[in-house]
């Protein structure tokens, strides 16, 4: 085996082992405190008690999503970052967020989710993300052919869009529906429905496996497109699938969770610096921190002022902002 | 009819403002072929158009008497490497680098590199002269080597065909002709031919076997360098005086400018 491959095993052993920590003090740590012994003790005889129920019925499930949710996020920035060459690219440039804010937003203000009951508002988010991600991509095709910079000025476009109509609604809608609007658009790990638990989980390691299917594709990407084509890579249908597996992971995410910034823009940043620029690595390891990261994030959006909670897209935004400009000033880092 | 490894036919392509017209010309294996002609007479569209990066009006470029539309693009990339001119530059070492011109050899859910695949890349980057570097980030090094690493990437892909887009622009004397002379050795030895696109005609006048001239989106005239290189033809398509001259050692033809200052001197009447 030749020194890069063991070097890349013992990168992602290393981001593994900081997911499963992150993972474990999660479980421990929140309003009422439970020792890691006692979770493996509860595990074989704990059931029906209170605390069998604080890790098994809140905790674990925010964990789950969190991996699910930051791992597709980051995974949605690398694809983009790679694709565009671009490195301020994210999910959320496209407008996929704000597709998926709108749909809630008139769901919530019509009052479909009383038809529809809990799932209503994740599906109106979805939809919301597939209209968007139609319109930007039927924007930016000209002659069968998708263009680059066309797709991210759509999708920047499309973002304020929405976002202006969702003020629109914001100041027109009354102030209990105002309250569900800023709840969700904030972003939030708390899901009861194991259902929207496992798609998302399900959606973001399928995405995992796709994007790495398209790891050498990438990898030609970033000596831009013609380059691409000149190594054999079919850049038209790479692009339109690749565009088509972040918009799913975005809409996805964002409609479990709500919106969570600056995971997928920061974290594929900061992978890169460590396991370098080759797709084969930087896949998987965006995917397990993003998951960590996100992870991360929402136990201290749960402790801060436990019992009560902030929202976990305020903590990403924060964190992730704060620690990106650090490493800039830090490494003097060529994006 | 076997013999010829290229056939570009009637080709008409371009953009909304520039046109290729009834380009027609073969390229025999083992060829040194370059193409010159003044700058925006169509050369870059023209390999363009033969790496299948514009599509033409009619799709009748042959590579080995199979027409490149209907192969599929790895297929095509394990034929035909390019050299282009603005390459974009990743930030990985060299010998990752030159490893991505692996790319079209891979077979579906191949990950990882072979033996023979990091074996073809340590001996395109021996031939090229850039082992010493291989740890290196391509971002880093200088536009000389940088130039051996496209090079070498272009080899990696073991093409029977390479295209070179103007592979000496910005380099010194040294490199110049360290790259020419290494694709000379190439052409020689290991019987690739080239299609290159040069502007020094000097230097297409030493290293090609065949010369396209190229003037406004037309072919003006292929021959040998003896046949096209001459100050009529010259003057005709760049509107440039120049005296032609040959060169002591090879008695290929050699082009020297004229400044204005001189033509007052002799007193040189000829517009141009």
């Amino acid at each position: 085996m030749n020194k890069k491959v063991i070097q890349w095993i013992i990168w992602v052993l290393v981001f593994c082992g900081i997911l499963l920590g992150i993972s474990i003090f999660s479980l421990c740590i929140g309003s009422s405190g439970i020792p890691f012994k006692k979770i493996i003790s509860l595990i074989i005889e704990g059931k029906g008690t209170t605390e069998y129920s604080i890790i098994f019925d809140l905790r674990l499930p925010r964990i789950i999503l969190g991996f699910a949710v930051g791992g597709a996020l980051s995974l949605a920035g690398v694809v983009l970052q790679g694709m565009f060459r671009n490195p301020l690219v994210e999910p959320y440039t496209l407008g996929i967020s704000g597709g998926a804010a709108l749909g809630v937003c008139l769901n919530i203000v019509l009052k479909m989710n009383r038809i529809g009951g809990v799932l209503s508002i994740p599906a109106s988010g979805f939809l919301g993300a597939i209209v968007v991600i139609l319109i930007v991509y039927s924007l930016s095709t000209r002659k069968g052919l998708l263009k680059i910079q066309g797709l991210l000025l759509t999708g920047v476009m499309i973002s304020f869009i929405s976002s202006s109509l969702i003020m629109l609604i914001m100041a027109l809608s009354r102030t209990e529906d105002l309250h569900s609007i800023v709840f969700w658009i904030m972003g939030s790990l708390e899901e009861s429905s194991w259902l929207l638990i496992k798609v998302a989980l399900l959606v973001s390691i399928f995405g995992l496996i796709i994007s790495y299917l398209f790891c050498f594709e990438l990898n030609a990407f970033s000596l831009g497109e013609e380059e691409a084509q000149h190594l054999g890579v079919n850049i038209e249908k790479t692009k339109r699938l690749l565009f088509i597996l972040a918009s799913v992971l975005t809409g996805c995410s964002v409609s479990v969770a709500g919106i969570i910034g600056f995971v997928g823009l920061v974290v594929p940043h900061f992978v890169r610096m460590f396991v370098g620029a080759d797709h084969r690595i930087l896949l998987i390891c965006s995917f397990l921190s993003g998951a960590t990261f996100l992870i991360f994030c929402d136990t201290l959006a749960r402790i801060i002022i436990s019992p009560l909670e902030l929202p976990v897209g305020v903590i990403t935004g924060i964190l992730g902002g704060s620690l990106f400009v650090y490493a800039l000033t830090k490494r003097g880092v060529v994006l | 009819m076997n013999n010829t490894i290229l056939e570009v036919k009637d080709l008409v392509c371009g953009y909304r403002t520039f046109f290729l017209k009834d380009i027609s010309f073969k390229v025999k294996t083992g060829e040194f072929f370059g193409i010159i002609g003044p700058n925006g007479s169509g050369k870059t569209t023209l390999l363009r158009a033969i790496t299948r990066v514009l599509k033409p009006k009619k799709e009748e470029i042959y590579f080995e008497g199979k027409n490149i539309w209907q192969m599929r693009l790895k297929e095509l990339a394990k034929k035909i490497a390019v050299v282009s001119q603005n390459p974009g530059i990743s930030f990985v070492t060299v010998e990752d680098f030159v490893l991505l011109g692996r790319i079209p050899h891979y077979k579906k859910f191949q990950f990882l590199e072979t033996k023979e695949d990091l074996e073809i890349a340590k001996r395109c980057m021996a031939l090229t002269d850039i082992l010493k570097i291989q740890d290196q980030p391509v971002g880093e090094i200088s536009g000389g080597e940088r130039q051996l690493a496209l090079i070498a990437r272009a080899l990696c892909q073991e093409p029977k065909l390479l295209l070179l887009d103007e592979p000496t622009t910005h380099l010194d004397i040294t490199h110049q002709t360290k790259i020419l002379d290494l694709i000379k050795k190439l052409n020689k030895e290991f019987k690739l031919t080239v299609i290159m696109v040069l502007h020094d005609l000097n230097l297409a006048s030493e290293y090609c076997n065949r010369l396209l001239l190229m003037s406004e989106g037309r072919v003006y005239k292929i021959g040998s360098p003896q046949e096209v290189l001459t100050y009529q033809v010259i003057e005709e398509v760049y509107k440039t005086v120049v005296v032609v001259d040959k060169s002591p050692l090879s008695s290929r033809p050699y082009i020297f400018v004229v400044t204005e200052e001189e033509r007052q001197k002799r007193g040189e009447k000829r517009k141009i």
